[in-house]
């Protein structure tokens, strides 16, 4: 599978942390922090199917199977069990690597379109599973999970402090998947994308590679589950729908295949969207969602910050 | 009468659900398998085309007073001619692109074909009354069989074995699949291939359309009965493969026959037996039951 990338940027690392730090601490004093808070979680959901994607070539169709998964296991635990956040978003972490690495070691048996196909059934096996099982509370989901206490010490239910805590896995999640990209491992995954049988015939054992990478992003959408989870006090059927897999192809294409900041633009573009279509236009939401596919498959294939970073390229040269 | 102390009357009728259910997976399954074939593009949009289908077949019969035979006619032309300005308006662009291009393409067409029958008609759905000449049905003594379900298996099949007619045994089938083989080359021997791509897109959605008009005096005619079907038949198809048209259609069936199987001895599991099937079959033969190895 070879997507269509845009070249590399170099801005260094810092720089770019540095940068998106800063806006997070800007933005809640502008904007509706539980806003932002949805925004930050499906940027974090973008960022690890971006890993997978934009980096990797492979295209699941079944992502939301962790996110939603995670967000069931972290709810149960924090409301059932009564676990702290913290652990409950390490189990929500752990769960969805879990789930990555059976999903992973039996789609990559099968390459190209089946793969896509292979992820998408598994993520329904999990959906009618979420539908079926006692403990996911079926059609009503789990609500009035408790945000709790940061360590037992710091209380979440402030929606600034939660806000924080937030930003800050949020950062920690995009600070692996930059690691992960500029990685060796990350040069081997981008070896794959482009030619997998010249990556075989160094020698690299590419399903191996697949695999973790495939661990790697499913443990970190299900992290993205799990937070969102907290922040919106619920877990339901709807995080674990086929819609949201789709959802978060869409906000990865539209920001920008295989960068870093794509996933993040194209998750507030279609998050702020729906939150101001959603009023306006209520039902209609599908199909413009279903427009921007077509859009974007057909005439904008580099995504936002793709354009953007090709649009420098080309002025850098002029000059 | 009991087999394996299940009563033989609710081991039929739900075998017979099965049946039905199988014959949509091999119709659908098989439009999947053309389209593939030739355009290397999985049809996200097949489950979109097939709610389409019964649509238009619902509508016809509303406000134009289309009897059911005609319909069964019009819904594949419709939705084909929909193909035909789907293949040369836009997937026609993506030739050369990698094929999950093709896949998130006709991902969004189902979203916009799904969100807009959403709007005009909820998603409640409405009920489409199957012809009066199929109306009633027979005992076969061991079951009651209800005209028109038997009527909707024999179509399917029919459908189906005139499509493997077609491929395999005519000139225009070897023609079809040399250019599957290599376009480049049947196009150097004066064949218009992008014509015949287009024409293979149309008959592939325009299969699934009939489906649709099939299914729609059995089930509720609503705009997300598409899309709970398209993903089964998706693991119908990592299952059967797609390398062989009988392959599929022999697939389609005997998942359709298990999964009626299932909702008379465990129903809970009737919702995900392909899916666990489609696991099973990955673990031990990764190809799938028809598929080559790659």
């Amino acid at each position: 599978m070879k997507p269509v990338i845009a070249a590399a940027g170099k801005t260094p690392t810092w720089h770019l942390f540095l940068g998106v730090a800063l806006v997070g601490a800007i933005a809640p004093f502008v904007v509706y922090p539980t806003f932002l808070m949805k925004i930050l979680c499906f940027a974090l959901f973008a960022c690890a199917f971006n890993l997978l994607l934009g980096y990797a070539g492979l295209l699941s169709f079944g992502h939301a199977a962790f996110f939603g998964g995670s967000a069931y296991v972290t709810g149960w635990l924090c409301k059932q069990v009564g676990a702290t956040p913290e652990l409950g978003l390490l189990a929500g972490a752990g769960f969805g690597a879990l789930l990555g690495a059976v999903f992973g070691g039996l789609a990559i048996r099968r390459a190209g379109i089946y793969f896509s196909m292979i992820t998408l059934g598994l993520a329904q096996l999990v959906f009618f599973l979420a539908l079926q099982m006692k403990f996911t509370g079926g059609e009503d989901g789990l609500q009035g999970i408790p945000r709790g206490k940061l360590f037992g010490l710091v209380d979440l239910n402030d929606s600034m402090t939660m806000y924080w805590f937030v930003l800050l896995v949020f950062l920690g999640g995009l600070f692996v998947v930059y690691r992960t990209i500029h990685s060796p491992f990350g040069q081997i995954l981008k070896a794959i994308r482009d030619n997998e049988p010249r990556a075989i015939s160094l020698g690299y054992d590419v399903d191996r590679y697949k695999l973790l990478a495939f661990v790697i992003s499913a443990s970190l959408a299900g992290l993205a589950g799990s937070t969102k989870s907290l922040v919106f006090q619920l877990a339901s059927l709807t995080d674990v729908h086929w819609h949201t897999s789709g959802q978060v192809v869409l906000m990865t294409l539209l920001g920008g295949l295989g960068t870093v900041l794509g996933p993040v633009v194209g998750a507030a573009t279609i998050v702020g969207l729906e939150n101001v279509l959603a009023d306006k236009v209520g039902p209609w939401v599908m199909v413009i969602m279903g427009v921007i596919f077509v859009v974007c498959v057909l005439a904008f294939r580099r995504g936002i910050v793709g354009e953007l970073a090709a649009l420098r390229s080309r002025g850098g040269a002029d000059h | 009468m009991e087999i394996f102390g299940i009563p033989s009357a609710l081991l039929g009728s739900q075998l017979l659900v099965g049946l039905i259910n199988g014959s949509f997976y091999a119709v659908l399954s098989l439009g999947l398998a053309i389209i593939f074939g030739l355009l290397n593009i999985i049809n996200f949009a097949h489950g979109a085309q097939y709610m389409l289908g019964a649509f238009v077949a619902l509508l016809a019969s509303k406000y134009l007073g289309v009897n059911y035979w005609l319909a069964l006619l019009l819904a594949p032309l419709t939705v084909g001619v929909l193909g035909v300005v789907i293949e040369r308006t836009m997937l026609q662009r993506l030739r050369g692109l990698d094929h999950l291009y093709g896949l998130l393409l006709t991902f969004g067409l189902a979203l916009i074909l799904e969100g807009l029958f959403k709007n005009f008609f909820g998603v409640s759905g409405e009920s489409y009354e199957a012809p009066e000449a199929l109306s009633g049905g027979v005992d076969l003594g061991f079951m009651f069989l209800p005209l028109y379900r038997g009527f909707v298996v024999v179509a399917a099949l029919g459908v189906c074995l005139m499509a493997w007619y077609l491929i395999e045994r005519t000139s225009l089938g070897a023609t079809l699949r040399a250019a599957t083989q290599r376009p480049d080359l049947v196009q150097a021997l004066g064949i218009n291939v992008p014509v015949l791509i287009t024409a293979t897109y149309a008959v592939g959605s325009a299969l699934a359309a009939f489906a649709g008009v099939l299914a729609a005096p059995i089930f509720q005619v609503n705009p997300v009965m598409g899309s709970n079907l398209i993903i089964v038949v998706f693991a119908v198809v990592v299952i059967g493969g797609m390398g062989s048209i009988l392959g599929s259609i022999v697939t389609g069936l005997g998942l359709g026959l298990i999964e009626g199987l299932t909702k008379v001895v465990y129903p809970e599991a009737s919702a995900v037996v392909i899916f666990l099937i489609m696991v099973i079959v990955l673990l031990l033969r990764p190809a799938g039951l028809f598929g080559k190895q790659a």
